[in-house]
């Protein structure tokens, strides 16, 4: 199943700096909220996002539960050569989800 | 059995009198600084007791969030990001939630600029903090504030 969203221009220039989108749907259950009958609604979340550029991170982040659902990131990176960006989302019980978007840096 | 309000000396008016000044130590001074210490031993957690510079840090969030749940939020850092002088990471913390870590980014030269955006959850009106850090371990500050109509976590 894709839920992953990512945005990521598919050419730039070499040393421009790009913005990049990437969203993935997912309730991130804070574990704060109480359902109808009063019960704690258990907490669900993801913790950990990265984003590797040709195997080299540049750019990740812890979430805690203040992360809205279907957490969504903007955040730039210099294009510096043609290649692939990774997405990586870890859930804090091990799961993970990835995407990727390839570049042709010119 | 008879209650003996004489030696407490409780009379209405006292009673009253009592209420009235409770309330006005207890409710805003003290909780706001309950909060404010949150945030603060937060704070001490993640980056130790290090001096702080209140410049650079720029957070925009909307003047007024009409739904908690989604709060737009953006930090910009002014940074040159090059391999001599870039922000390694930003710690975004909040006096009021139930927790005061909300989100934490590390990022690096290769960023081409230190400036993220993403959206997250606030229990009510509040000021955040945002805490940069440098490569050479300086601390940059800034905040935001913003008026939350429906708050998350309280209600369903």
């Amino acid at each position: 199943m894709n839920n992953t969203r990512l945005a990521v221009p598919k050419t730039a220039k070499k040393d421009e700096i790009i913005e990049i989108k990437a969203l993935i749907q997912h309730p991130m259950e804070s574990g704060f909220r109480r359902g109808s009958r009063g019960e704690v609604i258990p907490r669900n979340i993801i913790t950990a996002f990265e984003c590797r550029y040709n195997d080299d991170v540049v750019f990740a982040a812890d979430f805690f539960p203040a992360m809205s659902a279907n957490p969504f990131l903007t955040f730039y990176t210099r294009a510096v050569e043609s290649g692939t960006l990774v997405f990586k989302w870890t859930h804090e019980n091990g799961e993970a989800w990835t995407d990727s978007a390839e570049i042709t840096v010119t | 059995m008879t209650l003996k309000t004489d030696t407490l000396d409780l009379t209405r008016r006292g009673l009253l009198g009592m209420g009235a000044g409770a309330m006005l130590v207890s409710v805003t001074p003290l909780a706001a600084l309950a909060e404010e210490e949150d945030l603060q031993a937060a704070v001490r957690k993640a980056f130790g007791n290090r001096p702080m510079t209140d410049e650079k840090v720029t957070m925009t969030l909307p003047p007024i969030s009409e739904n908690g749940y989604s709060v737009p939020l953006s930090v910009r850092v002014d940074s040159p990001m090059t391999d001599a002088d870039h922000i390694t990471q930003i710690a975004i913390f909040s006096p009021r939630n139930p927790r005061p870590d909300l989100v934490r980014f590390q990022l690096g030269p290769r960023a081409g600029k230190a400036d993220i955006s993403t959206r997250i959850r606030l229990s009510g009106t509040q000021r955040l903090v945002a805490i940069a850090e440098d490569n050479q371990g300086r601390l940059w500050r800034g905040g935001a504030e913003t008026m939350v109509t429906l708050a998350a976590c309280v209600i369903l």
